[in-house]
């Protein structure tokens, strides 16, 4: 017996018609509108800052050195680190070091992700490869990376591949960790709702789990990067040989045998600086565009 | 006026003309549990609906009546007994919208739409339709934390109806919200409901939710969940909640839900 019959539509047409307008209302009521700042106020209050902090630390620098708290060769002024810098520059050398040791730490990176997804997917989703491999993954995290350098290079020599099997020794478990804490997260009304409307197997995983996980996920990219960062300039600290181009943390190894300190705390800088510029570039837009699509993003004020 | 009521002392279902149900719950039991410490969540549970029907599932906490509507939905399997949805898997509605946050409104029905076999050129246009149905024209491309829990509710709905089915489950799908916006969404889904001839199983612990709604109000009895009584409710729509017809009626089903309650205290 169809409802039809004995319901008539247009009477509740014309009913709802009533409702729709205490219904508009509600809406407007209560939407809520994001609104964005302006630019100048985005620049006060989100560079302004760091920038204090920055300036603050190099008048203290400043400071110690005019007040030679210590012999000038352990502690060189700012202008002096500035001078190695610019001879650097006139050399011709400063990006070639810096791009050995980026495009490095980048690859090495990228192969990690396309190894550690896969792992972390399986040890996520698959009980018994938890329970087997889950406790020594999150325990590899703990490892210093540097502690697989000599390993590394007994077994591969020292070269390429293997700086490369270090930055994956490090960062590997990072991503896995992070997917695996991602998937873990996912609300298990998320994957009810998908298996709903038919989301299951890997189409669930593709529309739904994997989504869901993204943030957790991301979370894991960025600790994996600044996991191969470091494994990659413990690597070039330790490993010497003419056959390897000269990387940041080459560079800083060099210095400290000239014994050139301005030449060191240079090394130190531009590889804390490439570090935070990868990480504010690359993972920190991505971060805050998936939170702010998921209203995540706490707007501070 | 004269409450218009007929209590069924007959076999549920027995009055859908021989048509066949749109569901049909068949002495259904589902415990849960290891075997020797098992709980019994539903006793024999025998309920159909008819195509184009509008029931609502009363009853206290513990009566089972997610555990059955997941049961309907496919989400799990009955202990004994049997459900048949002949048309295929009904779609299903929660207490929480459970949108994805990580799509925007009109994307979420897409999915829906996509999962269902739509083709991808049709998938925009419908979706808006959808959208337009839930009177959210123009909330197309808003995101989920951008909407009100009532505009949150009416897009799962629409997504709900994206999956093409004329069987609409829903799990108190009203329940977290404030009483002025459920009030239109009773509305609405009555509306719907009529347009679409859809057939409904709504469960529920709001007794003038239950008469508000229903052609139907089955009452469950709770641990084990059992049909303890129905009631046809004749009163026509559109119908408010607040009439003295669905108070009155409210009323004596309230009674009999309190009576149900009061039997687990005195053992």
């Amino acid at each position: 017996m169809a409802s039809t019959d004995t319901t008539p539509v247009l009477e509740l047409r014309k009913a709802a018609t009533d409702t729709a307008g205490v219904g508009a209302g509600l809406d407007a009521l209560d939407t809520v509108s994001a609104q964005r700042g302006s630019l100048g106020e985005a620049l006060r209050s989100k560079a302004l800052p760091p920038l204090i902090g920055v300036l603050v630390v190099l008048a203290l620098w400043q400071g110690a050195y005019s007040l030679h708290l210590t012999s000038s060769y352990k502690l060189p002024s700012p202008t002096d680190v500035w001078h190695s810098a610019q001879d650097l520059w006139y050399q011709g050398t400063l990006f070639s070091i810096i791009w050995t040791s980026v495009w490095r730490g980048l690859s090495g990176f990228l192969l990690a992700v396309v190894i550690g997804t896969p792992i972390g997917l399986v040890v996520a989703r698959v009980r018994p490869v938890r329970t087997a491999i889950g406790p020594v993954l999150q325990g590899l995290q703990s490892l210093p990376s540097v502690a697989w350098v000599p390993a590394a290079v007994i077994w591969l020599g020292i070269n390429d591949q293997m700086m490369y099997a270090v930055i994956l020794l490090g960062a590997v478990p990072s991503i896995a960790n992070g997917l695996v804490a991602g998937i873990d997260q996912v609300p298990p009304l998320f994957l009810r709702a998908g298996r709903t409307i038919g989301a299951t197997g890997l189409t669930g995983a593709r529309h739904v789990l994997i989504p869901a996980a993204l943030p957790g996920y991301l979370a894991g990219l960025k600790q994996g990067w600044a996991f191969s960062w470091r494994s990659l300039m413990a690597a070039e600290l330790v490993a010497s040989s003419p056959d390897l181009g000269r990387g940041l943390g080459r560079f800083l190894e060099d210095q400290r045998e000239f014994s050139d300190m301005s030449g060191v705390l240079l090394g130190i800088i531009l590889i804390l600086f490439v570090g935070i510029a990868i990480e504010l570039l690359v993972f920190t837009p991505v971060e805050r565009r998936v939170l702010r699509n998921r209203g995540l993003l706490a707007t501070s004020k | 006026m004269t409450p218009a009521l007929t209590t069924s002392a007959d076999t549920p279902g027995a009055d859908t003309g021989g048509a066949a149900p749109a569901v049909r719950i068949s002495h259904v039991h589902k415990s849960f549990g290891r075997p020797g410490a098992q709980t019994h969540v539903l006793d024999d549970i025998t309920l159909d609906v008819a195509p184009g029907e509008f029931v609502t599932l009363l009853g206290a906490s513990g009566c089972g009546k997610s555990t059955l509507l997941n049961l309907v939905a496919g989400l799990d399997k009955p202990t004994a007994g049997a459900i048949e949805v002949p048309g295929g898997r009904p779609a299903l509605m929660f207490q929480e919208h459970a949108l994805f946050p990580w799509l925007t409104a009109g994307r979420n029905i897409e999915l829906a739409l996509k999962l269902a076999g739509v083709p991808r050129p049709e998938r925009r246009a419908e979706a808006e339709r959808l959208l337009e149905l839930v009177r959210l024209g123009g909330s197309y491309g808003k995101r989920v934390h951008e909407l009100s829990g009532g505009m949150r509710q009416r897009v799962a709905m629409a997504r709900a109806l994206a999956q093409g089915s004329k069987v609409l489950l829903m799990d108190e799908p009203f329940a977290a919200l404030d009483a002025i916006t459920r009030d239109v969404l009773h509305d609405e889904i009555t509306r719907i409901w009529a347009e679409r001839q859809l057939s409904v199983l709504f469960v529920t612990h709001n007794v003038r939710e239950a008469v508000r709604l229903a052609q139907r109000v089955v009452l469950l009895s709770s641990r084990p969940g059992r049909v303890a009584r129905e009631w046809r409710i004749d009163l026509p729509q559109p119908r408010r909640i607040e009439s003295s017809g669905v108070a009155d009626l409210s009323i004596e089903i309230t009674e009999e839900l309190r009576g149900e309650i009061r039997r687990h205290g005195q053992h």
